[in-house]
């Protein structure tokens, strides 16, 4: 039903085009000059609040209204079943929701079945409604707008307005999507840390981690909530990351920029942008199925123990994927420093390697330094190799050729393991705003810099 | 001090030796710096060869699959038949019977239990719903004799293209002579000793193989004796110490059965082959078959010149075979370590020497949805999901980011507010993906909790979990920068006088940016977008986050349906044990890369197409 | 053609007269070229210059602009090797030694003949750094006492060691524009080059600045010899004792610099200094 009240209303706004539009002709009386706006624009305003007017009208009362639905049903749940914990009303109730459209549910009884049909009942009078919003809102905005009709009606300014305003929306999703994160991440948090009794401490220095173990009624263990083997983890594999990427990419750009030919630019570099093409769970399957195993048969035959899912497989494969980063940014900062200052070095007889040691590196270090950023910030938050190649279990340990596990791994593991969403959510949303806070800070310092540099000689 | 330096003898070092042999090590400090450079991109176009290659070869694995011809005559249970009655489509009847008799027919001599069991998963679980749809299209076959192609079982694909070892020819001298055996069912079978040099040396290899491992198990469990050693030593209480020394005492006894093992296996390697010693071949060591015209023995004991064998595959022939008509052949790995046991190696031969083997274009892997059966499993409903959730993060990103890119560089007036969304886009473009995920779960799917003036709220959560519409949101929003980015460069390519031209004419603020600068900066955003979309396309993590890593048969209809995406597919199949999934996922990441190929190569040609330069 | 007495007379040099008032023009030559022709790719940007540079005195390139004086400067220390398409032909010696030889090594070249250019272009290091910075790579010093006088001198002799000496860990890129102009100056004199090519090396300079970089090249040619590229007429008749006339790619004309601004041989001399194109 839902579907053709949405078709209605986005025919209406453009029947309510053509009307007004017609509207206005006729009250130009055949001098068009006499009106403010020409008529496409007394119909492009009708059109627009029409649209806004309905959609806006029933998206409002779907909001509204379905969550009385749910409530009310709940609440028929809760009398009739008033024994059963918490958890267990919410599966009936979503069971109850599958039946009653169709779904396949986990389970079917008397009970979810009464609830079914109390949901279809209620619902039907949810989609009557909701309707009805939406078609009298986008008929009210027609007549509004169709009375406002007049030969001095600016509609080219009002229509014009209308859309700055969602131009002025769209720019600020942004920040929307910024507030978002924060609010979503942090109502998590907050309850993560009042359920381990606000021992914060136990949670940034604490070295066990196995948040779900020993949950009982709303609380966490906090001595289990240690989640330092995680930042080792992470730590460890961001650094050997960095081990690969950094002088890979930084004597790949240093070539790039400042040795070779055109041509070999010309091959090159796409060669390099193919590497940062490549989805990430393309590399933790190369990490997986070619990279742990060679470390390990190469670890074996010189009689070092790797195991077949390392911190060190992982961090060669995410160093490779890092590498077009740094070699990009670093090769734009190189590029930027300008050609008085190699000419000057030149001219006092250095070599081109001296040129690039001794003036060229030292006035991009700034932009190379926030390369770095960029690529650690990046190495922090990579999840697929990770997952697919650094292992799963928490154990503390410095040594690159064990297993580790990261933030990320984790935040997964939670997410995606069977315990259920209320419990598992909380320490993975907590570890998601550490996640968001590091890289943030990463990321604004770094952008920071660069935006300074590009400053300084443009 | 000024005076003590002179500047025309500081001239003079730039012509003298000393200089010489400095520009010498400073040139060659410039070769090495460049050295680097080569290096390093070599490192990086290698890796990027490895990485390819890996894909390439694992996926030209699954290109064909192998079927066994076969042949049976129809019979429908009762049950079946209702299935097949069923005039909905989906109701699918498995008709095992007739493919166990094809089966069973289809190989040499009586098949016992225990090999029925090996013989019947030689082919698919698919080949029983095969048959059964080929009756339900048309019953009238039922009570004929019909063939038809049978998928084999994924253990077998991967046999058949040799990734686990085949039987090694290793020739026969002299003639064989095979005499029935003082035990039912075995022959004692006399050949030309110098015949199987390489199988006793296969043999020794094994043996010597597993004595080193012992032996490092020896050693482990020798260092776990010393470090419990050491921690009696240092124990505190006196239960501790009892603890402790239970777990010596277990540690000592597992060290010295390595031991004994490995010293074991050692003597055993140096002998075998010895004159006089018939040694018994087990399922730890190389496996041995005979073939002898037709027929097909396993020998279980062997010694120089002669050996015990059991028949696998029997034939009218009794011998004795001249040479040439007989060949010893040898499997390297022991068939307790092998997927595909000897029987279903012989059986394999067999079938391979009547040509039953097929081998056809695997359609399966594009046209089939996820399967819990890897030769079953396909990519379709991924990509349909791939498709839907595309299809939502274009109709929500493209648009939203246009409209941004207008409204930030045609109208903003340029105060902290602005400031701060370009400092904000710019960041959201370096959040890491997962922590969108967590925002799409939290926001789309599950909603947020809210206590407020007494009540409870949950604000949002209004998308289906693992449908492509929320996943298409999630990468809407982390695409949305990308796009903002790019279609601000590109709005702001365009030169102010075609503005000032516009709206010199009268045109307001926003006309100009609809009619003039929007069309000219059009190339240019969706070159942005196309870039933006690829990257969602190759995006897993949030995706995991919001469900869509689901086990999916059937492709979402639409994007409301629960469905997975292709990484999501492909990071499930690669968490999978079965082996032909390994290659199965080299094939998914194949496609994947071809559709990132295609979008890249349709931006660069945008890019050449429509670029100009003002 | 190498004429070995010069070489060794500059190899070894008689100290420098205290101090050298009359303006002759009758030094040794310093760098001969002969026949140069310089090609950007397939167009042609000198044609056939032959000129005799002379020791210890300050040479001008003048000319419109685009007539291939830079170019031709460049040549003098192989600068024009960084570009790729650039090709240069013809013998330029320097000391009777042909910078263009197989041999010759232009990152020594270039110790010998160091240059300034157009725009001050201090690196963004500090000033004792930016002015040690020749004498470190060729390893001039052998101690740190060494390169400290070193600065000093260079300094001194671009006149700038007393605005700078408290602040010599400051960075150059700090300095005022003629100031940095003068730091390059004393950066190119700290490699103790023989010769002095500069390009153009007041044009972003303020009256002020430049009328001090002027006297400093007068300094200058008391111990080098200097070759400056100018695009005004004023200048090369303040500063020079020589001065080349380039139009077109062409050397038209060279002589000492009085008689080129009163009575000049060629008629587009005449025409240039009058001001008549430019």
């Amino acid at each position: 039903m839902l579907p053709y009240v949405l078709l209605a209303i986005a025919l209406m706004a453009f029947a309510s085009f053509a009307v007004c539009r017609q509207r206005a002709v006729s009250l130009a009386d055949g001098r068009l000059a006499s009106l403010h706006s020409r008529p496409s624009y007394h119909g492009l305003y009708a059109l627009l609040w029409v649209a806004i007017a309905g959609f806006g009208a029933l998206i409002l009362t779907q909001l509204v209204v379905s969550g009385i639905v749910n409530s009310l049903v709940m609440s028929a749940i809760v009398d009739l079943a008033p024994d059963m914990r918490r958890i267990e009303q919410e599966l009936v109730f979503s069971d109850a929701v599958k039946i009653a459209t169709g779904g396949l549910a986990s389970a079917v009884d008397d009970l979810r079945q009464t609830v079914a049909d109390t949901y279809g009942s209620y619902n039907t009078i949810r989609v009557i409604l909701v309707s009805l919003a939406g078609l009298i809102g986008a008929g009210a905005a027609f007549y509004v707008v169709w009375s406002q009709i007049a030969q001095g009606f600016r509609a080219r300014d009002r229509a014009e307005r209308v859309l700055r305003t969602a131009l002025w929306t769209a720019a600020g999703i942004a920040i929307l999507t910024t507030i978002g994160i924060v609010l979503s991440l942090i109502g998590e948090t907050l309850i993560f840390f009042q359920r381990i009794g606000w021992n914060v401490d136990d949670f940034m220095f604490g070295t066990t981690w196995s948040p779900l173990s020993g949950v009982s009624a709303g609380t966490l263990d906090p001595e289990k909530v240690g989640a330092v083997p995680l930042f080792v983890g992470t730590m460890m594999i961001t650094i050997i990351a960095m081990c690969v990427a950094v002088p890979i990419g930084l004597f790949a750009a240093i070539y790039l920029a400042d040795f070779a030919s055109k041509r070999t630019r010309a091959w090159a570099k796409p060669l390099l942008e193919v590497l940062a093409g490549i989805p990430t769970v393309v590399y933790g399957y190369f990490a997986a199925i070619t990279v742990a195993p060679a470390l390990r048969d190469f670890g074996a035959s010189i009689g070092l123990s790797i195991a077949s899912e390392s911190a060190l497989a992982a961090g060669v494969v995410m160093g490779i994927m890092i590498i077009p980063f740094i070699s990009s940014l670093s090769d734009d900062v190189i590029n930027a420093v300008p050609q008085a200052l190699r000419d000057g070095s030149y001219g006092l007889g250095a070599t081109k390697a001296e040129t690039i040691r001794r003036v060229v590196l030292p006035a991009a270090l700034p932009g190379i330094v926030s390369a770095v950023l960029l690529g650690t910030s990046r190495a922090i938050g990579e999840t697929m190799i990770v997952v697919m190649a650094a292992g799963q279990g928490a154990n503390m340990t410095l040594n690159p050729l064990d297993a580790v596990t990261t933030v990320t791994v984790q935040i997964v593991m939670l997410i995606t393991g069977d315990t259920d969403a209320a419990t598992a959510a909380a320490p993975a949303f907590t570890l998601g705003f550490t996640l968001f806070c590091v890289t943030l800070v990463l990321n604004v310092v770094a952008l920071r810099v660069v935006r300074r540099y590009r400053e300084m000689y443009d | 001090m000024t005076d003590v330096i002179d500047f025309t003898e500081l001239s003079a070092k730039h012509t003298s030796q000393a200089t010489k042999r400095r520009l010498r090590a400073r040139h060659w400090a410039e070769v090495r710096l460049k050295a680097y450079g080569i290096l390093a991109i070599g490192l990086a176009g290698a890796a990027l060869l490895l990485l390819v290659s890996t894909i390439v070869t694992k996926t030209t694995n699954v290109v064909y699959e192998y079927t066994l011809a076969l042949e049976t005559k129809i019979e429908v249970s009762d049950r079946d038949m209702e299935r097949i009655n069923d005039p909905n489509p989906n109701i699918r009847a498995s008709l095992r019977r007739p493919i166990q008799d094809a089966l069973t027919d289809a190989v040499p001599g009586e098949v016992g239990r225990r090999e029925s069991r090996q013989l019947t998963s030689l082919v698919s679980n698919d080949a029983g719903l095969f048959l059964g749809d080929i009756v339900k299209a048309d019953p009238s076959v039922i009570g004929q004799t019909i063939a038809f192609d049978a998928l084999l079982d994924d253990n077998l694909q991967l046999y058949l293209k040799g990734s686990m070892g085949r039987p090694d020819n290793i020739g026969g001298l002299g003639q064989l002579i095979s005499t029935p055996g003082d035990e039912e069912g075995t022959y004692d079978l006399e050949f030309e000793w110098s015949s199987f040099g390489e199988l006793f040396d296969a043999i020794r290899g094994q043996r010597r193989f597993d004595a080193g491992r012992a032996r490092a198990e020896q050693r482990r469990q020798q260092n776990a004796v010393d470090v419990t050693e050491e921690r009696i030593l240092d124990a505190a209480t006196d239960e501790e110490r009892a603890r402790l020394q239970a777990q010596l005492e277990s540690f000592r006894a597992r060290r010295d059965q390595a031991e004994q093992r490995a010293d074991a296996l050692m003597r055993l390697a140096t002998v075998i082959g010895e004159e006089g010693l018939r040694y018994q071949l087990t399922e730890a060591d190389v496996s041995f078959l005979i073939k002898a015209g037709e027929t097909w023995f396993k020998v279980t004991e062997i010694e120089r010149g002669s050996a015990t064998a059991v028949i696998y595959a029997p034939s009218d022939e009794t011998g004795p075979w001249a040479e040439g008509t007989w060949n010893g052949y040898l499997l390297d790995r022991p068939e307790s370590t092998r997927l595909v046991s000897d029987r279903q190696a012989v059986w394999m031969e067999i079938f391979e020497d009547r040509g039953a083997i097929g081998q056809v274009l695997n359609t399966r892997l594009l046209n089939n949805s996820d399967s819990a059966s890897a030769e079953l499993a396909g990519i379709w409903g991924a990509v349909v999901g791939s498709f839907w959730t595309m299809v939502v993060t274009f109709l929500l990103a493209f648009p939203l980011g246009v409209m941004a890119s207008i409204y930030l560089e045609e109208f903003a007036p340029k105060n902290r507010v602005t400031d701060l969304i370009e400092v904000n886009i710019n960041n959201l473009a370096a959040v890491p993906s997962i922590v969108f995920g967590l925002l799409g779960l939290a926001i789309f799917v599950s909603g947020v909790p809210v206590h407020l003036f007494g009540y409870d709220f949950t604000i949002g959560g209004f998308l289906p979990r693992s449908s492509p519409l929320a996943g298409g949101a999630v990468l809407a929003l982390m695409t949305l920068p990308t796009i903002i980015i790019a279609g601000r460069a590109s709005i702001r390519a365009v030169p102010p006088s075609i503005r000032d031209a516009a709206l010199g004419l009268g045109a307001s603020r926003l006309q100009t940016a609809t009619h003039h600068v929007l069309p000219l900066a059009m190339p240019g955003i969706l070159t942005g977008s196309i870039i933006g979309m690829a990257q969602a396309l190759g995006e897993t993590a949030p995706l995991l986050l919001v469900g869509m890593n689901s086990f999916i048969q059937e492709p979402p209809g639409d994007p409301l349906s629960p469905g997975n995406v292709l990484p999501t597919l492909i990071y499930q199949w690669n968490s999978n044990s079965e082996r032909l999934f390994d290659d199965k996922t080299a094939a998914a990441i194949s496609v994947l890369l071809v559709f990132l190929i295609i979008m890249n190569a349709l931006a660069v040609l945008l890019r050449k197409r429509f670029e100009r330069r003002w | 053609m190498t004429d070995t007495t010069h070489e060794t007379t500059t190899a070894k040099p008689a100290p420098m007269p205290p101090s050298v008032e009359s303006v002759t023009v009758n030094n040794e030559t310093k760098l001969r070229c002969k026949d140069v022709d310089v090609f950007y790719g397939s167009t042609q940007a000198i044609k056939q210059v032959s000129i005799d540079i002379q020791d210890k005195a300050v040479t001008a390139f003048i000319g419109p602009s685009g007539c291939g004086k830079s170019t031709f400067l460049r040549c003098l220390n192989r600068m024009n090797d960084t570009i790729e398409i650039c090709n240069v032909t013809g013998t330029i010696e320097l000391d009777g030694g042909d910078i263009y030889d197989e041999d010759v090594d232009p990152v020594q070249l270039r110790a010998r003949v160091g240059m300034v250019f157009q725009k001050p272009n201090p690196f963004p290091k500090s000033i004792y750094e930016n002015v040690s910075y020749g004498p470190k790579i060729h390893g001039l010093a052998g101690s740190k006492a060494e390169l400290d006088s070193i600065v000093e001198k260079s300094l001194r002799r671009a006149a700038l060691w007393d605005e700078v000496k408290d602040r010599l860990d400051q960075p150059g890129t700090g300095l005022s524009g003629g100031q940095q102009q003068r730091l390059c100056i004393a950066r190119a004199v700290a490699t103790a080059p023989e010769v002095l090519l500069m390009d153009e090396p007041c044009s972003a300079l303020d009256p002020i600045a430049t009328a001090q970089v002027e006297e400093l090249i007068d300094e200058l040619r008391q111990s080098y010899s200097v070759v400056i590229v100018t695009h005004s007429m004023q200048q090369a008749a303040r500063v020079s004792q020589k001065t080349a006339f380039f139009h077109l790619g062409l050397m038209l004309e060279y002589d000492d610099t009085g008689k080129i601004f009163t009575a000049p041989s060629h008629e587009k001399t005449q025409q240039y200094i009058t001001g008549r194109f430019g």
